[in-house]
């Protein structure tokens, strides 16, 4: 097989997606576009008349904002995670879904803290943070950590598209369609990287050490994250599990929104071919076990609750159980048990009952991580005594339903753009897994990455 | 055994000055600022005269009257209010025994921080500790503790613990995050959600020791007042209680006082098993209290209050009794 042709094929097959808009893609991105523009007047009004116009009040400080930010951050851990494990067992699986994972990764870690700011009631005091650090605050651990880990994942991501990128600067050498801005921008970002096998063997060794690093990262920065609620004396938050549970929710919910964006990328831009049947069936087998481990972790968590039944745990479960009844239904009996019994028998893991699972878990997580903030803030040690509807229970309002809908739409708009720029499949991926076929078939050894 | 110290005539002020002078020949170095105001404000002696004053490390200095920096009234500035009162560790007991809900305490600190109405740095609760028990009326200050969640958390050291046991927000260096809010065990924190004209009134210098004027989007709490300790005046709450529910007063010295009564700190929490709530939380309040044993008052007493405020309790059991019965 010669490499060059191989890759020229690769280029223009994978290419329409890079040149051609679609009247479908246009429609869609102009969607996400109005979206985030409703979005845009929702912040500005928040800006001008404060935090007011949120449904947070006194007793419940932090709502559905905090609720993303978790769920935005622990997406981007999950999928840091994913991405290293991939390429540091060298599975045959991450060649097709890799940049998949490592765009999610991304990009959840730039809109994820986005909440965290909307949080903050003085943003033009912000830089504060800086100027009078305390080191003691579990905020201030939580800056570092996500600090570094956006670095570490851009530099990550950076490192495995380099190769896509020399491709696609040099097919783009002759071909007059491609504007110059782009060829410019390929060649500068490709930094002479030419496959030649003493760069490509460097590239691997760095890459497969940062994948290491990521996991790492992604683990202190997510318990981090949870140590913010579980190092308080609130009832529902102070708990031992917190940072092993939120990792483990965390790689729920990441699976499955990857498998949600495979199944989406794969249907747009007909790439049946190389996201296959395979990777649902693995990606099924992999939510099946975290969402195990997930659903062992809160009947841990909720069940020790209930058997000691303190007085304010009490409380907290009356809640949960009376004003959050369905809604805890939904997060913690369905949203787990209802993907487990899809994915627990061979012949349901198709790929549409796969891509159903998955949905039912990430709605599930969202509201688990709802019932685990509002509740508990709902019932504090002395009881709320005010007249007042809103500063006893919290309703979002529209502002921070359309700022959370902006947080999604600004996610998958800048999903597509990136896939405007380089292929969703890593084509040095795929031809590194044909040359590997190749040798092994040469070899005469039994074809073990065939699927 | 309680050791009383009534004085004829004079305000409660006066009292509590006269406290802080008599204490601070037992303990010399435990006199202070509020011996030193003392004798300001007592010797009015025209310009030109000198002065023998107590400094705060225990000299006696003579200087003239004239020179005197009208300190009560001097603008404690933000750098300044995380030093503390020299030599003080102030501390409050609330005797449930006499709270009858005639919300005074919550009213005149509502005026004093310039809250609005529903901002009750001091909040009054119902409480009923288990089904057989009688409710009690609980005014709640912070509890200005000493091993202070807040403080801990913040991450621009915006709130603080001073050498004298006050917690205390700095709202110029509040970022709004609201960690401390969701930390703290006693709700004791409150947020300000939208913008105020009021926070414009620049009439009056921000100071953390008055918190006002308030900002918009930062914290804010009961704060002890610790402009009027620095006058040797009681806190607003402590100052309007008709009852005498609230003593306040200095751990070091050992002696509290509710403005009619002054006790010894110690002797009070022994005698009467003073408590405090929450403890099992290890936040170590310096809010005391007695509970609320011998009643000077029937509970029934305290809803003879504004019906939006007797709507607060109506989840607590006993008052839905209370209303079948037609009691209230």
């Amino acid at each position: 097989m010669n490499i060059d042709t191989r890759k020229r094929e690769l280029v223009k097959e994978l290419s329409p997606m890079l040149e051609k808009s679609s009247l479908l893609s246009k429609i869609w991105i102009a969607a996400l576009i109005s979206i985030i523009l409703v979005g845009l007047y929702a912040f500005v009004l928040q800006l001008a008349n404060g935090h007011e116009v949120t449904g947070m009040r006194d007793n419940v400080v932090w709502g559905i904002y905090i609720v993303n930010f978790i769920f935005f951050v622990c997406l981007s851990y999950s999928g840091a995670f994913i991405a290293g494990v991939l390429h540091f067992f060298e599975t045959p699986l991450k060649n097709s879904i890799a940049r998949i994972v490592e765009i999610t990764t991304v990009l959840s870690l730039i809109i994820g803290p986005v909440f965290i700011l909307l949080c903050i009631g003085r943003l033009d005091r912000l830089y504060y943070l800086f100027l009078y650090p305390r080191i003691q605050s579990p905020i201030s651990w939580d800056i570092i950590a996500i600090l570094t880990d956006l670095i570490g994942c851009f530099v990550y991501l950076y490192l495995t598209f380099i190769p896509d990128l020399a491709i696609l600067r040099d097919a783009s050498k002759e071909n007059a369609e491609v504007p110059n801005w782009r060829k410019k921008m390929y060649r500068f970002l490709a930094i002479g990287y030419q496959g030649t096998p003493s760069q490509h063997k460097r590239l691997h060794k760095i890459i497969r050490i940062m994948s290491v690093m990521i996991i790492a990262m992604a683990i202190v920065a997510y318990s981090v994250l949870a140590w913010i609620f579980s190092l308080t004396v609130q009832p529902g938050w102070n708990s031992t599990i917190f940072a092993p549970y939120f990792i483990i929710s965390g790689l729920y919910s990441g699976i499955a929104v990857i498998i949600i964006a495979m199944y989406i990328i794969r249907k747009f831009y007909k790439l049946e071919k190389y996201i296959t049947k395979i990777h649902f069936f693995a990606g099924g087998v992999m939510l099946l076990i975290i969402s195990l481990l997930y659903g062992y972790f809160t009947f841990s968590e909720y069940f020790s609750r209930w058997f000691s039944h303190k007085k304010h745990d009490v409380d907290l479960l009356n809640t949960l159980f009376s004003r959050y009844f369905w809604q805890f239904i939904f997060a913690n009996y369905f949203g787990i048990l209802m993907p487990i019994a899809i994915l627990f028998f061979k012949k349901l893991r198709t790929v549409k009952l796969v891509t159903i699972a998955a949905i039912i878990s990430v709605l599930g997580i969202w509201l688990n991580k709802y019932l685990i903030v509002v509740p508990t803030l709902e019932t504090p040690y002395l009881p709320i005594q005010d007249t007042r509807a809103e500063f006893v229970h919290y309703t979002a309002t529209w502002v921070e339903w359309s700022l959370s809908l902006t947080g999604i739409a600004a996610f998958c708009l800048f999903f597509t753009l990136i896939l405007k720029f380089v292929p969703a499949i890593p084509m040095s991926g795929i031809i590194d897994l044909e040359k590997g076929k190749q040798s092994k078939r040469e070899k005469n050894n039994p074809i073990v990455t065939e699927f | 055994m309680k050791k009383k110290q009534t004085e004829e005539g004079g305000t409660d002020r006066r009292k509590f000055l006269k406290l802080g002078l008599m204490t601070s020949l037992t303990a010399i170095t435990g006199a202070s600022i509020v011996t030193s105001l003392a004798a300001q404000e007592e010797e009015k002696e025209p310009t030109g005269e000198m002065i023998r004053l107590l400094t705060p490390d225990g000299k006696i200095v003579e200087v003239n009257a004239s020179n005197i920096n009208k300190y009560p009234e001097a603008l404690i500035t933000p750098e300044e209010s995380r030093k503390g009162i020299p030599d003080r560790k102030f501390v409050m007991v609330i005797d449930l025994a006499k709270c009858k809900n005639a919300r005074k305490c919550v009213e005149e600190c509502q005026k004093a921080h310039k809250l609005d109405e529903h901002q009750e740095f001091m909040k009054i609760q119902l409480i009923q500790n288990h089904e057989e028990g009688q409710p009690y009326w609980f005014p709640k200050p912070c509890f200005h503790c000493d091993e202070p969640p807040c403080v801990i958390v913040c991450p621009t050291g915006a709130t603080f613990k001073r050498d004298d046991g006050i917690v205390l927000i700095n709202n110029e260096r509040c970022i709004g995050c609201k960690f401390c809010v969701t930390s703290c065990p006693y709700s004791a924190r409150q947020f300000n959600w939208g913008h105020k004209e009021k926070f414009d009134d620049k009439s009056q210098p921000y100071s953390p020791e008055t918190g006002v004027p308030a900002a918009e989007g930062t914290v804010m709490k009961c704060d002890f007042c610790p402009d009027l300790l620095r006058q040797g005046q009681l806190p607003h709450c402590a100052k309007a209680c008709p009852m005498g529910v609230i003593y306040f007063g200095d751990k070091n010295e050992d002696i509290v006082t509710n403005g009619e009564e002054t006790v010894r700190f110690s002797q009070l929490i022994n005698d009467r098993g003073g408590y405090r709530h929450l403890e099992h939380l290890g936040t170590k309040p310096n809010v005391y209290y007695l509970p609320a044993v011998n009643r000077q008052f029937p509970l029934e007493r305290g809803f003879d209050i504004d019906e939006e405020i007797k709507e607060r309790y109506k989840d607590v059991p006993y008052v839905q009794e209370l209303k079948k019965q037609g009691k209230i």
